[in-house]
């Protein structure tokens, strides 16, 4: 058996992380590759795809029961899905209370002492929008993730957003290791998007993994709590999983460390494109009726 | 004699030499000599200690739980976060109080939410609630309770206020007080001294119906601000007040009680003494209820004199009057007391260095004794502490602020004072290096040292620690032949 391998999925929130990256597994698993989904939104919605189900009972909302995280068993919190993908959702309290940084910590080291991680090739980590502080940034140290896979869009806050996790990523790659996988655009139909994720992919220092095409299948196969690949196996959709999965599993080892740029330097490139225009003095902090005088 | 200026200026050259360039730099600004006719001592103060140096500062939660709010003794004070804060600060500082505790009062005892991995994950509001609810059970005769917050607190943003709020309206007009004295707040204890006092604003004065307790003036009404009754000061204060013909309504906080401290704005002058950790409130009375305060010093008896009649001088002349006969009462003691040690004292040199206000206030007692302090220091000052203790050092005094471990070593090496008074960090090594050491923030479990009766305890003391035996029986074991 190859080693492990740990890899994760960040960005934005809303951009489709969860989507793309339980397609991207199932299509792993597909090829025959042996997987656990490690959920580290406190939403608890990374793995519903997979277990067909609204949300899993999660590692904390079990160890709030029982105690503590100690009075756990791995059975407990690990639920098998779609071609035995293994599932397991970190949890987290309730909007507005608690710590949700912690607990994604207390969940990971939970996993790896009891085993979780045993006879499988691949563990991913589905992670909430930005890297808020250092508990979503658990992935991301100590050797957790080896390749950060960014899904982005052609929006300014989506490639904001994804400049953010580099820098995150940045931060510890040299004490732990990680690497910044690629980019992975979901495409929303902006102007010049294609090209726009490639030159920050460029930027970046790292390369667009895959330019994946919107399809309202995938809106289908989410209204059925299953992904694309087990909805309709034959579709064109499909088959762009299988080929972003296909790249994920032949990019081992060759993750970067990504070269994130100033904000000035986002707006720039942005500009290059034309999707924004150069900065117009005149015009900041006018209202609309203001300019229409 | 102290240093001179001089040789003041090259002592902390030379200790500044063992640092890096960015540390001694930055340190440079706290160490310094008095000058005569300058308006503070030329210091820097208030700011945060550096990385690397050993600091002998606390955090905003000893600043309001160890020292505000912690003596309040018919309180419950819940250390609202994991067990170490709390249990590191069990049983106080030595903060006398009267009462059955367990029963009525509860100062030694030590509550803690205990927070576990679960409690900052989903945050502790809940547990709060559930540690309110048994403290009523379980000490029903408690008067109030307060959350006095550890850093999680602040980092998970729990919303104590909520929880204080509800309580207190489920527990009908019980005092629940919310502390945000987050360790990380500030760069010492001192500003956990003014959280904890705006808390006793915002959550005592401006909730309590000023009618609430049945109280009847009189014009000679005073609050003590400031002490904290260690070993009984407060006590060996209230006496002398109490003899002058003043009524004291309330002691802030040795001692004390929440009703006290609702009584205060009716009084008709606070007298302060730690001036460091309770001058807020002070000016709070001030500008809300037009209650003048005036600083005060009850160590040593020319410092007591002076402030007897500082006091005096704000009632009519039977105080006034009373307050010579106090004085009068006690010269007799005071001149036996210095009879008896001050021969033995004589000259003796005394490097100090504590908090609050004992750098400068405790100057005059080792005075009367015919002993000089060489060299002082706050662990927390501000600069108008500084301004202070121009009143109290003479020209030539070293001065270090937040003195680090290797400094203040240093210091004492070379100066070599017969005395040094610090706390219970500083007394070993000081005492390994075979000089004499007074452990000055809680007495050396002495005291009280407030007042007349404190000053002959003081006196003592200080007797004991200089002239003791020992000091002649030690020697190096690598020194034979000595």
């Amino acid at each position: 058996m190859a080693a492990l391998r740990q890899i994760a999925f960040y960005g934005k929130g809303g951009i489709g992380k969860s989507t793309t990256s339980q397609n991207t597994l199932a299509a792993l698993a597909e090829m025959g590759q042996k997987i656990l989904i490690v959920g580290c939104d406190p939403k608890a919605d990374s793995t519903r795809l997979i277990l067909h189900a609204k949300a899993q009972d999660t590692v904390l909302s079990l160890a709030a029961e029982a105690g503590s995280v100690e009075d756990l068993e791995i059975e407990d919190v690990l639920k098998v899905g779609y071609r035995d993908i293994r599932c397991v959702e970190s949890g987290g309290p309730e909007p507005g209370v608690g710590c949700a940084g912690r607990g994604v910590i207390t969940s990971i080291n939970f996993l790896e002492e009891n085993g979780a991680y045993d006879g499988v090739d691949y563990v991913s980590y589905d992670v909430l929008g930005d890297v808020v502080c250092g508990g979503f940034a658990m992935p991301i140290r100590e050797n957790k993730a080896q390749e950060i896979y960014i899904v982005m869009s052609g929006e300014m806050m989506a490639m904001y957003a994804a400049n953010n996790i580099s820098k995150g990523i940045l931060k510890y790659a040299n004490s732990g290791g990680v690497r910044l996988g690629g980019l992975v655009c979901n495409e929303r139909q902006t102007d010049k998007e294609l090209e726009l994720a490639e030159a920050l992919a460029g930027k970046l220092g790292t390369k667009l993994i895959h330019f994946v095409p919107r399809d309202n299948i995938v809106q289908h196969a989410e209204l059925r709590r299953m992904t694309v690949i087990e909805y309709a196996p034959e579709s064109k959709q499909a088959a762009e999983y299988r080929t972003l999965a296909e790249k994920v599993h032949n990019n081992a080892g060759n993750g970067t460390i990504p070269t994130p740029i100033t904000m000035d330097e986002l707006e720039d490139l942005l500009m290059d494109f034309g999707i924004m225009k150069k900065e117009d003095e005149s015009v900041i902090g006018k209202t609309a009726a203001e300019l229409a005088a | 004699m102290s240093l001179t200026v001089d040789e003041n200026k090259a002592l902390i050259e030379e200790v500044l030499k063992a640092y890096p360039e960015k540390t001694a730099k930055k340190r440079a600004k706290h160490l310094g000599t008095f000058e005569d006719g300058k308006p503070d001592c030329g210091v820097k103060s208030n700011i945060k200690s550096l990385p690397g140096v050993m600091t002998i500062r606390g955090c905003a939660y000893a600043g309001s739980k160890g020292v505000v709010w912690g003596p309040i003794k018919d309180m419950i004070h819940i250390s609202h976060g994991p067990v170490g804060c709390g249990q590191y600060s069990w049983a106080s500082r030595r903060n006398y109080y009267i009462g059955e505790t367990g029963i009525d009062t509860f100062g030694t005892m030590q509550f803690t939410s205990d927070f576990q991995e679960k409690d900052i994950v989903f945050g502790g509001d809940k547990k709060l609630e559930k540690i309110i609810d048994e403290i009523e059970v379980l000490f029903p005769l408690n008067k109030g309770i307060t959350v006095q917050s550890e850093c999680p607190i602040g980092l998970i943003g729990d919303d104590i206020e909520a929880v204080s709020k509800k309580k207190a309206k489920e527990y009908v007009g019980k005092t629940i007080v919310p502390v945000r004295c987050e360790g990380f707040r500030g760069v010492s204890q001192s500003l956990g001294h003014h959280i904890a006092n705006d808390a006793v604003r915002d959550w005592v004065f401006d909730k309590v119906d000023p009618n609430k307790n049945a109280f009847e003036s009189t014009p000679y009404d005073v609050a003590i601000i400031g002490d904290y009754n260690i070993g009984g000061d407060a006590w060996s204060s209230r006496i002398l007040l109490e003899e002058m013909g003043l009524r004291v309504i309330a002691q802030w906080s040795g001692d004390g009680t929440i009703a006290e401290l609702e009584n205060t704005p009716k009084a008709k002058l606070n007298v302060l003494h730690c001036y460091r950790s309770m001058n807020y409130i002070s000016r709070h009375m001030e500008e809300k209820y037009g209650i003048p305060w005036v600083e005060y010093n009850f160590f040593g008896p020319t410092m007591i004199e002076k402030s007897l009649r500082e006091i005096a001088s704000h009632f009519d002349d039977t105080i006034k009057a009373n307050t010579e006969k106090v004085i009068a009462k006690y010269r007799s003691m005071v001149d036996a007391v210095i009879a008896k040690y001050k021969s033995r004292l004589e000259g003796k040199k005394v490097m100090l260095f504590v908090g609050g206000l004992r750098p400068r206030h405790v100057i005059g007692a080792y005075e009367d004794l015919g002993m000089e302090v060489v060299g002082t220091g706050y662990e927390f000052g501000h600069n108008d502490d500084y301004q202070r203790t121009t009143h109290y050092v003479k020209d030539g005094t070293l001065i270090y602020d937040d003195v680090t471990g290797y400094e203040f070593e240093k210091f004492v090496e070379k100066v070599q004072p017969d005395l040094v008074g610090s706390g219970i960090k500083e007394k070993y090594v000081f005492q390994k290096m075979g000089v004499p050491f007074r452990q000055m923030h809680s007495w050396d479990y002495s005291g009280p040292y407030h007042g007349y009766d404190g000053f002959a305890i003081f006196a003592r003391d200080m007797d004991m620690a200089i002239n003791s035996p020992v000091w002649g029986l030690t020697k190096a074991p690598w020194k034979k032949a000595a």
